[in-house]
């Protein structure tokens, strides 16, 4: 079974403790210049974004079911764990930061400044999850809008939310399908386009490739036996006219 | 010989100062990090030197596996005296690319870890194993060159019977990377801009390897050609305007069908940045030198050829900038330019290359090696040397 984390909008208050939770969870500093900063960075990894009346959108990461960022890596430094979250190992990682290109929410950040830099994101408390535990901004969740679990069992949840309610959200689970579907689970009442969450189909983006690097053993095989032949054809017709000319001089 | 001495003083020079610019950025890069020496950050993680140094660097030095194929499997005589040239470019060419890989990671030393992985699903590790496996091939091609140099006879004889499968290995090898560099881009299709996302990518970045490939060698051929006080001969200059002039037309055949049968072309006809730079592109890369090729006078004259290279060379590394620098602009909702130290370093590399590829014309049997004698016949021979180029 793979845990998620499922953000309800309508009950966020905006109050911004899972950010604080979040930092100290992480060993991140935190004050008023980090809440009021409205984007994921290499020291913050989650935030709660404002819209205009009152409605607020958290961002965080998503834990694809086929990451993005897992597929890209070229020396395994992601990787999606059992449980569910993607995490990070940066004594794998050699900074190519094609995560970070390659990712549909912009999620894994950097660390510029230093000059032995390692990529930062959500860990989705992977190691409180491992004990049994919430995430630590599920924990800290005063109304409820954040919610560890089994995802299968929030899924169920938050279509039970939306048929109970239906004029108080909009009709959509951003989470469910999106690129193949994710870990992380949202439900508003404003379409998530607004807060910039884009759209995307069921296929998972590593599909995409996948499709093109399928075609690697094809050129291998195919190619080293067209060479091969062309080589043999255009050497063999040299060979063929070397000897006639020395059946001639003969 | 003497008046020639102030501008080669001025070169060097250059090259000296540019060297400087280019420690000095370095210093910064290993000491302070990504942050002080460039410009990139979060919303935009990819600059110049994946742009230009790897993604165009490659591109550059893709002659060397076009000329290998043409000369050794097609087994097409007349490009021989151009082959060497065209190794000693993508020898050079994969070296640096390396070195300047070592400048963008931000942890390099890891770099190793791609031989102990496994993660066919990542186009960056088929790319990286590639690479690593092509400079290889690369290294044993140029052997022999070499080996010719100091007259050593037995690793020649040795090195003579792998040769073919070498060969094979290096045209497959560059398929597969020349054509898995455009793959990078096939996982972004929500961020690269619609004139520049395609799933043709990869097909797209072979052809513009093969044409630039060509370009390069012309280019090279001629600068050097002159210093050697010889001409390169007219069948061949005749070939390789017509295998650039095919080579460009699939190029365009390819790139408007696809533009057109996604409806993407719309966006060219729009009045913004991207579409401005799109048809620079179009114009440097597909335009001026099909037309210019189109006319067999111009496609055989080897001036007007050299100048034709040049267009396309620009052209193409137009085009890869624009995948991987414009198109990416807009999504990330920022806008990129390089800091004076990523161009000082890219210059630095740059600049490396040009002084290893004069000293390996002067010191190995680069040119020297499979020119004809002494022309039989003038009128068949284009005077190269009798145009005035810009000194290097």
């Amino acid at each position: 079974m793979s845990k998620g984390i499922l953000y309800d909008a309508t009950l966020c208050i905006g109050c911004l403790l899972c950010e604080g939770a979040c930092a100290e969870q992480n060993g991140l500093p935190y004050d008023k210049q980090h809440a009021d900063l409205k984007k994921q960075t290499a020291t913050k990894f989650t935030y709660v974004a404002v819209h205009a009346d009152e409605k607020y959108m958290r961002r965080l990461c998503m834990h694809c079911a086929d990451p993005t960022c897992v597929s890209v890596c070229p020396v395994k430094a992601l990787e999606k764990s059992k449980d569910g979250p993607v995490v990070y190992d940066a004594s794998k990682c050699m900074g190519c930061r094609y995560c970070m290109v390659a990712c549909p929410w912009g999620v894994p950040k950097y660390e510029w400044s230093k000059a032995v830099p390692t990529v930062k994101k959500c860990t989705m408390c992977v190691d409180r999850l491992a004990a049994g535990k919430q995430t630590a901004c599920s924990e800290v969740c005063p109304t409820g809008a954040t919610i560890t679990g089994e995802r299968d069992e929030l899924l169920f949840e938050a279509q039970k939310r939306i048929r109970e309610n239906p004029t108080q959200y909009v009709n959509h689970i951003y989470g469910e399908k999106e690129a193949g579907g994710t870990s992380t689970l949202m439900l508003s009442s404003v379409p998530f386009e607004q807060f910039g969450l884009r759209t995307f189909g069921p296929e998972s983006l590593p599909k995409i490739t996948g499709k093109a690097l399928s075609h690697v053993p094809e050129v291998v095989t195919v190619g080293w036996a067209l060479l091969g032949g062309v080589y043999w054809i255009t050497n063999r017709r040299d060979d063929v006219t070397d000897s006639e000319k020395k059946d001639q001089e003969k | 010989m003497n008046t020639k001495l102030p501008k080669l003083t001025f070169w060097r020079g250059a090259f000296i100062v540019t060297l400087l610019f280019g420690a000095w950025a370095t210093y910064i890069r290993v000491f302070h990090g990504l942050g002080a020496s460039t410009n990139l950050r979060d919303e935009f993680p990819w600059g110049i030197w994946i742009a230009f140094d790897i993604l165009c660097g490659v591109m550059l030095a893709a002659g060397g596996f076009t000329l290998m194929a043409a000369v050794h499997i097609l087994n097409i005589k007349k490009y021989k005296p151009i082959a060497r040239p065209a190794l000693l470019t993508a020898f050079l060419g994969y070296l640096l690319v390396i070195g300047a890989l070592m400048f963008d990671l931000g942890k390099p030393w890891n770099v190793f870890r791609v031989m102990f992985t496994w993660q066919p699903r990542s186009v960056m590790f088929e790319v990286g194993w590639c690479v690593m496996l092509y400079t290889t091939v690369l290294t044993l091609e140029f052997l022999p060159i070499v080996f010719e140099r100091l007259r050593m006879e037995k690793p020649m004889r040795i090195i003579r019977m792998i040769s073919v499968p070498v060969f094979i290995l290096g045209v497959i090898l560059s398929t597969l990377h020349q054509s898995s560099l455009g793959s990078l881009y096939l996982i972004v299709p929500n961020k690269l801009y619609p004139l520049w996302y395609t799933t043709a990518l990869p097909v797209l970045f072979y052809i513009s390897a093969i044409a630039v490939g060509m370009a390069m060698t012309i280019f090279e051929s001629t600068m050097s050609a002159r210093h050697f006080d010889h001409a390169l001969e007219a069948p061949l200059v005749r070939g390789l305007g017509r295998g650039l002039l095919v080579t460009l037309i699939l190029f365009a055949v390819v790139r408007f069908q696809n533009l057109i049968s996604t409806g993407n072309i719309k966006y060219a006809f729009m009045q913004n940045y991207e579409a401005t730079f799109f048809w620079v592109e179009i114009g440097l890369a597909l335009l001026v030198p099909i037309t210019l090729l189109a006319i067999p006078k111009i496609r055989q004259n080897p001036i007007s050829l050299y100048l034709v290279s040049i267009f396309v060379v620009l052209g193409f590394v137009m085009n890869r900038l624009n995948i991987a620098v414009t198109g990416m602009e807009r999504a990330s909702g920022v806008r990129y330019i390089p800091k004076w130290s990523e161009i000082a370093v890219t210059m630095s590399i740059v600049g490396v290359g040009i002084m290893l590829f004069t000293l390996a014309v002067k010191y190995l049997p680069i040119f020297t090696h499979g020119y004809p004698e002494p022309k039989k016949s003038e009128a068949e021979v284009a005077p190269i040397h009798a145009i005035p180029l810009p000194a290097r």
